[in-house]
């Protein structure tokens, strides 16, 4: 790992280059997009089916094609020339391919039906409303549980609810040995990812026989392999383009059927074709994330030591499985978190049902097992009398600078959870919040305090099935003296533009302004693998930083023959942005005279040796109030280490950010079906996305230890706040009422849930809930 | 049917439909597209320009209803080449991430100080409460207001 | 996302909106701030086909301290409400109330008439004209017509306005700046409430326990009989037919009710 030169611009808290035009014109998101190759384009309204399962019995287009404004109309019998869609994972069964528009089954609330074509947006929605569907109602399967049993099909030919799955064939005799066991199910709900910029695409086919498409996503290398399949289109006639992207939070990756259909209907009508959904559609089109019934067993004995734990998850993949279904692979993988147990057993069915499909949302099946395993070291805390600080530091992995193999089989990099968990507790004063929690339980006060923990690793930047993990980078100097970097990256918010400049200036000497760092066009760019699963920075900028650094070897051997001098005598010279002879002043060329007869420029491909494991801790603490059963989150303080840290402005609101996102969860957001499968959580006004009123300030502690995986140091920093900060806000609710006997309360711990938690709790004979006692 | 009004600083009149939203009229008629349509429900704020000075989400308000009125956007923001406070604030403290939340937090940002020009943290929450933002966790968003009332004091 | 096609009209005054509505009849809404109006129609829940513009008619914004009474203009903006130095004063629960409608940008547009002319049993202006015993002023065909509060609102999104009404003047009995209270109990701050309770001069009226803005009579009776706080309040959810939803349901509903009124009772009291 290199240690930042003294005087280094790494490390410092520089501000964002992305940020004069942001703030000044706004960025250019896809339906901001004005180009002369989109000029007369058609605007698609996409017509979606208002109910869950069902049988298209007739397609009425008539009043829709001859309405004023449309231009036309397409159902599933019109998309000729496509291939048979292919699954999000090959190893779903091939039945559970999602069409681009569904055709004789509709299979949940929101999928797309029919294509509506018109010249003008506002005419979009009035034609749209006049297409007329039929629907022959099918059986309705929203529950899981009931759709892992078999009873209703949603694809008859699969013969099974089942797209993935790991058998559990668990032995109880683990469980047997230990003093005491204690066992849940717990639900970690289904939630709408809610970028703030929704879903959209715009398409035209060239003369020259090339699908270009602009697409919001989270990596066009990702999109172009997704569409070149949905479409059947060869590679190079597809060229995908990424303009600003309004946050992805991991629904943005890949495509999804609206995009493909724009880019059919783009070459099949001779016109460009663009899309923009509204939030309602966003509400129930967008993958939606977690989605997991977790049944955990936790056993150990009197004086807190955990020796066995039991995870099964029940997966929601929606109505056709798309990442969502692969994410207990990682829920088990990280099932242990940051605890040293002996026996771990885990296994998981993902199933669908009538619902919107799900897939991933920041962190990815990781929140999903610190929320899991976090939630069932209270329950035994509670059980064994132990303080949730203790029982969790008697049984946490010592530290460690060499690799680890946990008992989920990952191989942790390098951690120290138990320096993690003090400085978190210190930086909180826990002892303080406990004597304060004790005096409110004394004085029966109304609002009640809950101190709520967890301590966590998640794993980042994991390899793809194409090998392992790994990133490239271009880094050009050009004869006036600017650079330009081509990243395999995909930012949208991280800052990439900013920290990747830093990086190739610190190595070349070149200022940061001077520096243009450009991704997304997979013609510029080829190959990449995207922004998610916090890679970035960890293979992503480690390939900048190698780009650069292998640009200055390279420059010194041009600069050697250009000066017949001995290539090892040639030494970087940062100050004039260029090599020099060593002791000899006033003797170097920069990059940019280097670059004057031919290209100074390099590719480079950084390789990391695995994924790394970011770790933390956090304390949430909440005041509940018992009457009314409003929990109201007071303090978050957290403790968040992704090793080296290269721009801690941007780490700070990468933290911020999941910190939100983690506690929304826990408080708040839910995504609801009714009975026959209709989403009642379609918009803003019903989906409560959590606004600046629901959270304080944030109390980050910074904590960097480093990785010997990339010369950077740095593991992902983008969704550990969420990983912690969800089990921590969880678990500080239910400690406010852990003196009433609560144990647990599900996720969102809205007012309700409380009340009922603290009535039931209270037992039959119990008070009215308002202080008064019969 | 004509409307008149003036768009940061510039007259205007143009044939519009009676149900063009505001926020579409000053993003495809007058072509400034920085502010954003994040939702359906008037819940997110995204839009939010100035209406005769004050707040409003264009989203929720007919381009017809501005006959004579005076909309200020994001573009209309800075004075030429000086930054308002609350942009150069929005910067400083790093308030935002992906930008589509940002023109229109900027604008209420900016109207919220020009009604309270020293408000406390629950008075700026409580000010932004239609503005949604999913990137920053609003932490800066909060910073970057207190810096900007700072400044202009 | 999209309005369906509508025609529209602007009224320069209220006698000129009351022409107009005659002239459109059924097909015609009359639209102030459009702040209720226009996100129903956005998702086309609502689609008129004349819309007829009230919101420049200047002379109906105004708040006015009369004898004993604050009149308030129907199409006075809810920021313009909240901030009133005059209400302040002589009928706080109406600012208190107005000031926690939505949110900023909102309560810069949407106007006390718009909103109680939309009557929705969750919002904020309904429960607090009805703890006020206000009398709510419309202008018809047939002239002025004074409605009581009590009888104004008749049902979900339903009022005692007959189509070719417009609603002029809200008249607020003063009750001075104390013996009052309004709590919202809400999931974020910004949402309709789950539950509110409006109190003011020994009345209490419910925002979201029925398909109307309700008044606590039970209550009501319990502290004319001599009943204290305490006892009064848990009488609060009679008479009242709470729905269940994503937030709550009709249990948690009549429980909050009595909580909340308790809480508020008390506040009144100071």
């Amino acid at each position: 790992m290199t240690t930042a030169r003294p005087g280094s611009i790494l490390g410092t808290r520089v501000l964002r280059l992305e940020d004069p035009e942001f703030l000044t014109r706004g960025a250019t998101y896809t339906e901001d997009l004005v180009d002369e190759r989109l000029a007369g384009a058609l605007r698609l309204t996409v017509v979606r089916a208002p109910i869950a399962h069902a049988r298209i019995t007739g397609i009425d287009t008539s009043a829709a094609s001859a309405a004023p404004g449309c231009v036309a109309v397409f159902t599933a019998d019109d998309l000729t020339e496509l291939p048979s869609q292919p699954l999000a994972v090959p190893d779903y069964p091939a039945d559970m391919a999602q069409p681009l528009l569904a055709g004789e089954i509709v299979r949940y609330v929101g999928e797309p039906v029919a294509a509506v074509l018109t010249d003008d947006r506002y005419r979009g929605e009035d034609v749209a409303e006049l297409v007329e569907v039929d629907y022959e109602p099918l059986p309705v399967v929203i529950d899981p549980v009931e759709a892992a049993s078999d009873t209703t099909l949603l694809f008859p030919g699969a013969g099974t609810n089942t797209c993935f799955a790991k058998a559990a064939d668990h032995s109880d005799e683990p469980f047997e040995r230990c003093e005491v066991v204690v066992e849940a199910e717990i639900v970690n709900q289904r939630v709408a990812v809610a970028p703030l910029e929704v879903r959209a695409a715009a398409a035209v086919w060239g003369a020259d026989e090339r699908l270009t498409i602009w697409v919001p996503n989270q990596g066009a290398q990702g999109t172009k392999s997704a569409l070149v399949k949905m479409l059947g289109l060869d590679r190079d006639r597809v060229r995908v383009i990424t303009p600003a992207v309004g946050g992805a939070f991991g629904a943005k990756f890949g495509a999804d059927p609206e995009h493909a259909l724009t880019g059919w209907l783009a070459r099949r009508l001779g016109r460009p074709v663009t899309w923009v959904e509204t939030r309602s559609e966003n509400m129930v089109g967008m993958t939606h994330g977690r989605g997991q019934r977790q049944y955990v067993k936790l056993g150990g004995s009197r004086d807190g030591r955990v020796s066995a734990y039991r995870l099964h998850v029940l997966q929601e993949a929606g109505a056709y499985p798309r990442m969502g279904a692969l994410l207990p692979s990682l829920t088990a993988l990280m099932a242990p978190g940051v605890y040293d147990i002996e026996t771990l057993q885990t296994s998981y069915q993902s199933v669908v049902t009538n619902t919107t499909p799900t897939g991933a949302y920041r962190g990815a099946g990781r929140p999903e097992a610190t929320a899991a395993i976090e939630r069932a070291m209270d329950l035994f805390a509670a059980e064994v009398g132990l303080d949730p600080a203790e029982v969790r530091r008697r049984n946490l992995l010592p530290p460690f600078t060499e690799p680890v193999r946990s008992k989920g089989g990952a191989l942790y990099d390098s951690g120290d959870y138990q320096s993690a968990l003090d400085r978190v507790l210190a930086a909180a004063d826990y002892p303080a919040l406990r004597a304060e929690q004790q005096r409110r339980r004394q004085n029966g006060a109304v609002k009640q305090l809950g101190i709520g923990l967890s301590v966590y690793v998640e794993i980042t930047g994991g390899g793809s099935e194409s090998g392992p993990p790994s990133e490239n980078a271009t880094v050009e100097v050009h004869p006036d003296g600017s650079a330009t970097i081509l990243t395999g990256t995909s930012p949208h918010g991280q800052g990439h533009v900013t920290v990747w400049a830093m990086l190739a200036s610190e190595q070349l000497g070149i200022p940061m302004e001077r520096i243009t760092v450009r991704w997304g066009d997979t013609d510029l760019v080829p190959r990449g693998g995207g922004t998610g699963g916090s890679r970035s920075l960890q293979q992503g900028g480690a390939a900048v930083r190698q780009a650069a650094i292998e640009l200055v070897e390279l420059a010194k051997q041009r600069a050697a023959e250009a000066l017949e001098a001995n290539p090892d005598d040639l030494e970087l010279d940062l100050a004039n942005a260029g090599v020099a002879v060593r002791g000899v002043p006033g003797s170097g060329l920069s990059f940019a005279q280097l670059a004057e007869q031919e290209p100074l420029k390099i590719h480079t491909v950084f390789s990391a040796a695995g994924a790394t494991y970011p770790f933390g801790a956090h304390v949430a603490v909440t005041e509940v109030d018992t009457e009314t059963g409003q929990a109201e989150l007071l303090r978050l303080i957290a403790v968040d280490d992704a090793g080296t840290v290269i721009n801690p402005l941007l780490a700070e609101g990468q933290r911020h950010g999941g910190l939100a996102q983690g506690a929304a969860q826990a408080l708040l957001e839910e995504v609801g079906y009714d009975p026959d499968g209709n989403p009642i959580t379609t918009t803003f006004a019903t989906y409560p996305v959590l606004s600046a009123t629901e959270v304080p300030s944030f109390e980050l502690v910074a904590s960097e230890t480093p990785t010997s995986y990339n010369p950077l140091g740095a593991k992902g920093i983008g969704e550990a706040g969420t990983i912690g900060s969800t089990p921590a806000v969880q678990n500080s609710v239910v400690d406010a009422l852990a003196h009433l006997g609560v144990r647990h309360i599900d996720m969102p711990t809205t007012a309700m849930r409380v009340w009922h938690a603290i009535r039931a709790a209270a037992g039959p004979a119990s008070s009215d809930g308002e202080g008064h006692s019969h | 049917m004509q409307v008149e009004m003036t768009v940061n600083g510039r007259h205007r009149s143009d044939d519009v439909e009676p149900r063009m939203l505001l926020a579409h009229y000053l993003r495809d008629v007058c072509g400034l597209k920085a502010t954003n349509i994040g939702c359906d429900t008037t819940s997110c704020g995204a839009c939010t320009v100035h209406l005769d000075g004050e707040s409003v989400k264009s989203c929720t308000v007919l381009a017809v209803q501005c006959e004579g009125n005076a909309v200020r956007t994001l573009e209309g923001l800075a004075e030429g080449d000086e930054l308002h406070p609350v942009q150069a604030a929005f910067r400083r403290e790093h308030a935002l991430q992906c930008g589509f939340c940002t023109p229109g937090m900027v604008m209420a940002v900016a109207a919220l100080l020009e009604r309270n020009r020293q408000p406390s943290e629950e008075e700026i929450r409580q000010g932004l409460e239609g503005n949604i933002c999913r990137c920053t966790g609003y932490h800066n968003i909060i910073r970057a207001t207190q810096a900007a009332a700072e400044a202009s004091a | 996302m999209i309005p369906a096609a509508f025609d529209y009209v602007r009224a320069g005054s209220i006698a000129e909106a009351v022409e107009l509505l005659a002239e459109h009849g059924d097909e015609a809404k009359l639209i102030a701030g459009g702040h209720s109006l226009l996100p129903m129609m956005k998702l086309r829940l609502a689609f008129p086909s004349v819309l007829i513009d009230v919101g420049r008619v200047a002379e109906a914004s105004y708040i006015r301290v009369e004898d004993e009474i604050v009149a308030i203009g129907a199409l006075t903006r809810h920021a313009v409400v909240a901030a009133s130095p005059e209400l302040a004063a002589n009928a706080p629960l109406l600012a208190r109330a107005a000031g926690l409608v939505g949110d900023p940008q909102v309560r810069n547009r949407g106007t006390i008439g718009g909103s109680l002319a939309h009557a929705d049993p969750a919002a904020d202006l309904p429960a607090a004209v009805l703890a006020s015993d206000a009398v709510l002023v419309a202008a018809g065909p047939a002239g002025r017509r004074e409605i009581p509060a009590g009888e104004f609102f008749t049902g979900y999104y339903e009022t005692a306005l007959s189509p070719q009404e417009v609603l002029l003047e809200v008249r607020v009995p003063m009750t001075g700046p104390s013996g009052w209270h309004y709590e919202k109990f809400t999931r974020r701050a910004n949402d309709w409430a789950i539950v509110a309770v409006a109190v003011v001069a020994g009345r209490v009226a419910l925002a979201n326990m029925g398909s109307t803005p309700l008044r606590a009579t039970a209550v009501e009776a319990a502290l004319r009989g001599g009943a204290d706080v305490a006892e009064a309040a848990r009488a609060a959810a009679e008479g009242t037919e709470p729905i269940g939803d994503l937030n709550a349901d009709p249990e948690f509903r009549r429980h909050l009710a009595r909580v909340l009124t308790r809480r508020s009772l008390q506040a009144a009291a100071g």
